[in-house]
């Protein structure tokens, strides 16, 4: 996406390097309190977070006995709750990561180009009764996922005109396209909404002086408002991971023990009366690590001055 | 299946769906008439209108029809579904803890958020400083509930404590305090675990919309003499006003949804429920499925206000 | 992110989607599995198939399979999936696993959306009526109903049953009516197990005295917050009532806030709302609302706390390392009678076995679960322990651990009373709403007739 050249390239040719500006902007920002304020709100937020990472090393009958600080007057470690994370099912836990990651991908990439389509048409398209379908979409988000299951599941598993059931034990693609299709459909409203919000912040002209060219919508689509909207589509996609990453309900309600992420596995991880809670905690980063690594590395598309310069005002 | 299948079929997946956008946009793409015009708008909308409509509306619709029936589903009630939600002696209670989640929870998650993502743009750590408020976000529920267990949870003070927050307590001299159980606090206390979540997601949008502010106009101010407040309160904050709205209004919107905090941390005892549970409880516990459709189509009323707000500030935006 | 190479791509995706369909066709057809051949079994002539002539009934069941839905999870499912291996060598029907703890509200949706397993493992009696009412469940077959006669009493049988027509056999079981311990604390401190109730509240003294709080408790379970109190107003109940009263209270013949109902709530009172009693190694009275069920107990293995009344599933609870068996760091005593009039009664739990098909491999999965045969080859299955069966004819001897083979005695025991979890055969709004609801609210404050007559007014009518 980085290496997409768009052919109205008015944005980066004028755009000013970010360089000097960032550091005198930083100054200007930067006093004593604004940093200690940050550092304030960084400890408090991460405490609780540190709390569980400790108790994800210490063995159980201390987590149940005193409280996580205690390590550092008294330390005692223990791997044995990731051991038990990692190697106390039958079916390997690779599995479970393979289930997740071919369960999210699509279930990212899908929605942000429907949405992101969607979107574009609701700003920069005219076509009759748009303000009014776009309001209905936005209050959908409201619709409780819980409701939509029977009626979902319903349609997957008997759908009408005798088309292909897309659960059961025949399903295809291995069960996966109830997965997609349900997640894909619960994005949406909130994609729609946020994409919109940053499409219609790009300047009007841009788009008038690209038709004038004599360019098409998808061809402003592809090469204007794509590179354009890399930060916002790196933000709900970092979102849109998240959730379907940490996911439980859509998973088992739509899929089988041959399509279960991790989540379904950590889920089970206490035991059938949650006796073992404490596993959670390894649970909990192991299924960490991989979002927090879509994170960072999805950092880079939040760059600065991609509309600089490009309209004044 | 093996791994090399499945991810065969997700390629599968993902090629098969762009294929069929591509061959919709190229196929709409030449028109250039009025007509073409709708088609084109039709092949950008419509793929998200038929999955929102047979996936969101379609259930959305039935439900509405199914909270004027009975548990059964069978017999015909009418409004009688409604009527019992609102005579419950602990709908009240229910309703002023919904009301104060879903004032402060948005308020409170935006205003740190934004105050967060403006100290640390342009900082230094600004990767790092961003990875510690997106950790609550990325932390799935489970492990949620085990931190705040581990904050929350009370012992006599003549014991060893295991929550942080008692701990402190204590540790300044003062008794240990039940955090979860003494009413009207409680409530209170199960909404900072909300914030804490949210912040993050408020953060990330927010942070995205700062990037987009023009450095030119950050290098006016600066040239006129503006203080990091004032630049603050006059560049950033009318920048990103619209931003700051879809922030407010969606984390609005999860708050009404949200029970799972309530459901892990007291399940709904102590005077803490909010709608959302009850909506969770009557369809799942109780299998009454006509009086919790009928209270998920009173969340839905409550969120028209929130919707009607954000369709005026979207013809604001257009009259400008 | 699509741009670029959406021209080149068509064709590319074009072959890719064809690709999968075959894939996809492939998959299907493998799935369909072998002809039926009926006639003989797999397991003729086979020794391990001897006790198992029933299943004959159903020919070669080769290449079937049964979706089975439970809420038993990892670890427990591997004894479960063990124990089915000699089915399949029977019959070469292979049954397959499948363990949620989101069970009760994935099995509604599964049943009602017309995708529900061929069998699934229903914990309550009240469930099982909920399901049988939404008219999909299968009534059992003539074996497995000949088997539930043989091999379980007439009471586990009625819990299978809605309405006199028997649909679910019992499969596994549970103890609740246990009090755990400390037998090296009580040795070292010189006290008896209690037999009587009385000599349990002079022992409570007792201990009171010496400035250990005897008792320690916690009702905290997330939703089903509350639980382990309607437990212990239901044994109580049982104990100063007997089970005439109580099965009338569970079928609401009598009103939920009967005068009985508050007098053995007043005697759950005298013990977890007592300050001088409560709550041993976690704080006062109110803390027993707050305090996780699971961690209620262990204050025992700190000296904290003396008694804590819990079912023998809490034997997993037990940090790794702690010795549980009668002169261990823990164990538990059969909580006393209250008089002599009505024996020894027992509240407990189970699952029960409901089919939502009638294919021959399911209903011979069915008769296979309830036959003692099933039952000694679990026991086998679970070396950790954790299982017990109130099948006739489980040998005891087969139990791995101590509890539960005491668990195992007191249900084959002629003379105890046995009596099922109330509040899991009462209506949902009551069993798994208002009855949790009132009794943490009563835990925290509440009178106890304002707690009954709450829970009273709730029951639908």
């Amino acid at each position: 996406m980085t290496t997409v050249k768009p052919d109205l390239g008015a944005a980066e040719a004028d755009a000013p390097g970010p360089e000097p500006v960032s550091t005198s902007a930083h100054q200007a920002l930067s006093s004593p309190w604004a940093s200690m304020a940050a550092v304030v709100i960084a400890v408090l937020w991460t405490i609780p977070t540190l709390g569980l990472l400790i108790t994800s090393f210490r063995p159980e009958s201390d987590i149940t006995s005193s409280g996580w600080w205690n390590i550092f007057t008294n330390p005692s470690f223990t791997m044995s709750n990731y051991d038990q994370v990692l190697h106390g099912s039958d079916t390997k836990l690779t599995t479970y990561f393979v289930n997740s990651i071919v369960i999210t991908l699509p279930a990212v990439v899908i929605p942000i180009c429907i949405a992101t389509l969607a979107a574009y048409a609701f700003v920069w398209m005219k076509f009759p009764g748009r303000d009014l379908l776009f309001v209905a979409i936005f209050a959908l988000q409201i619709v409780p996922i819980q409701v939509t299951l029977i009626p979902l599941l319903k349609l997957y598993v008997h759908p009408p005109l005798n088309l292909m059931p897309l659960a059961g034990p025949d399903a295809p693609g291995g069960g996966f396209y109830t997965l997609w299709l349900s997640h894909t459909i619960f994005a949406l409203p909130l994609a729609i909404y946020l994409l919109h919000n940053f499409m219609s912040q790009i300047p009007g002209e841009l788009i008038e002086s690209a038709r004038v060219d004599g360019a098409g919508h998808v061809q402003i689509f592809t090469r204007i408002m794509l590179p354009l909207m890399a930060p916002a589509i790196a933000a709900f996609g970092i979102l849109q991971f998240l959730w379907v990453w940490n996911d439980l309900l859509v998973a088992i309600t739509f899929g089988s023990p041959t399509t279960f992420p991790l989540t379904a596995r950590l889920a089970e991880l206490s035991g059938t009366r949650g006796n073992d809670w404490f596993l959670l905690s390894a649970g909990a980063f192991v299924a960490l690590v991989v979002p927090l690594i879509v994170f960072l590395s999805l950092q880079r598309y939040f760059v600065r001055g991609l509309l600089a310069g490009s309209v004044k005002g | 299946m093996s791994t090399g299948e499945k991810f065969i079929q997700m390629f599968i997946a993902i090629a098969v769906f762009f294929a069929v956008i591509a061959v919709i946009l190229l196929a709409t793409q030449r028109m250039r008439s009025r007509t073409g015009e709708l088609a084109q708008a039709a092949a950008f909308v419509l793929p998200a209108v038929i999955l929102i409509g047979v996936g969101l509306l379609y259930p959305a619709v039935t439900s509405m029809y199914q909270s004027l029936f009975d548990k059964t589903g069978e017999g015909f009630v009418g409004l009688d579904n409604y009527q019992t939600i609102f005579t419950d002696s602990e709908q009240l209670l229910v309703l002023r803890n919904t009301a104060a989640w879903v004032i402060l929870v948005p308020i409170v998650s935006t205003a740190i958020g934004l105050i967060y993502a403006v100290l640390i743009d342009r900082s230094r750590f600004e990767k790092f400083a961003k990875a510690l408020i997106f950790l609550p976000m990325a932390i799935s529920l489970v492990g949620a509930s085990i931190i705040w267990k581990f904050v929350y949870d009370y012992r006599d003070p003549t014991q060893d404590q295991i929550g942080v927050a008692n701990a402190v307590l204590k540790g300044l001299g003062l008794d240990t305090y039940k955090f979860l159980l003494n009413d009207p606090w409680n409530t209170l206390f199960l909404i900072i675990i909300l914030i804490w979540v949210q912040v993050g997601f408020a953060m990330t949008i927010l942070s995205a919309s700062i990037k987009a502010i023009p450095d030119d106009m950050i290098e006016a101010s600066r040239l006129d003499g503006a203080t990091g407040l004032q630049q603050f309160r006059f560049i950033t904050v009318p920048s990103i006003r619209p931003s700051l709205i879809v922030v407010v209004t969606t984390i609005s919107i999860t708050t009404l949804k949200a029970f799972d905090i309530v459901r892990t941390t007291t399940g709904g005892n102590f005077d803490t429920s909010v709608l959302a549970y009850q909506f969770y409880t009557e369809y799942f516990r109780s299998y009454n499925q006509g009086l919790a459709t009928a209270i998920a189509v009173l969340i839905f009323i409550l969120v028209m206000p929130i919707v009607i707000y954000n369709v005026r500030q979207m013809r604001k935006l257009e009259a400008r | 992110m699509r741009s670029r190479n959406t021209r080149r791509g068509v064709a590319f995706a074009a072959a890719l989607a064809s690709t999968g369909l075959i894939l996809a066709g492939c998959a299907s057809s493998d799935s369909g599995g072998g002809e039926a051949v009926s006639g003989t079994w797999p397991g003729e002539g086979k020794a391990e198939c001897e006790g198992l002539s029933q299943l004959a009934d159903f020919g070669d069941l080769s290449g079937k399979s049964i979706s089975v839905y439970t809420s038993i999870v990892a670890p427990e499912d591997k004894p479960h999936i063990d124990s089915w291996k000699l089915f399949t060598t029977c019959t070469g029907a292979t049954p397959k696993y499948e363990g949620s703890k989101e069970f009760e509200a994935q099995l509604q949706v599964r049943v009602q959306a017309g995708n529900p397993p061929d069998i699934a493992y229903v914990p309550q009696p009240g469930l099982l009526q909920t399901l049988v009412g939404s008219g999909k469940v299968v009534e059992a077959p003539s074996q497995v109903s000949d088997n539930a006669d043989k091999w379980f009493g007439e009471d586990w049988k009625s819990y299978g049953s809605v309405d006199g027509t028997f649909y679910a056999a019992p499969l596994g079981a549970n103890v609740k009516s246990f009090v755990w311990y400390s037998p090296k604390m009580f040795a070292d401190k010189g006290w008896d197990i209690p037999k009587t109730w009385d000599d349990m509240l002079a022992l409570s003294d007792k201990i009171a005295a010496s400035g250990m709080k005897p008792w320690c408790a916690g009702i905290e379970s997330g939703e089903a917050t509350g639980w382990p109190a309607t437990d212990w107003l239901e044994d109580v109940l049982l104990r100063s009532a007997g089970p005439d009263v109580y099965d009338q209270w569970v079928s609401h013949e009598i009103p939920f806030n009967d005068p009985a109902v508050a007098t053995a709530l007043d005697d759950v009172g005298g013990i977890l709302k007592n300050d001088k009693y409560v709550n041993g190694g976690i704080g006062d009275v109110s803390s027993i609302a707050t305090t996780a069920f699971q961690d209620g107990g262990l204050p025992i293995l700190k000296g904290d706390c003396a008694m804590h009344r819990q079912a023998s599933f809490y034997a997993a609870n037990w940090p790794e390392g702690t010795d549980v068996s009668e002169n261990g760091d823990v164990f538990a005593f059969y909580l006393p009678p209250m008089g002599e009039e009505f024996g020894n009664p027992v509240l407990g739990g189970g699952e029960f076995v409901a089919a939502f098909s009638d294919r021959p491999e399911v209903q011979a999965f069915q008769t296979y679960l309830s036959t003692d045969v099933w039952a000694n080859e679990k026991a086998k299955a679970s070396p950790a322990g954790g299982w017990v069966s109130a099948n006739k004819g489980l040998d005891i001897a087969n139990l791995a651990s101590p509890i539960d083979q005491l668990s195992g005695e007191i249900l084959q025991d002629p003379d105890a009373v046995f009596r099922f979890d109330g509040s899991d055969m009462m209506p949902g709004e009551v069993g798994a709403g208002s009855f949790w609801k009132e009794m943490t609210n009563w835990i925290t404050g509440e009178s106890t007739q304002d707690a009954l007559d709450n829970i009273e007014s709730s029951w639908p009518s």
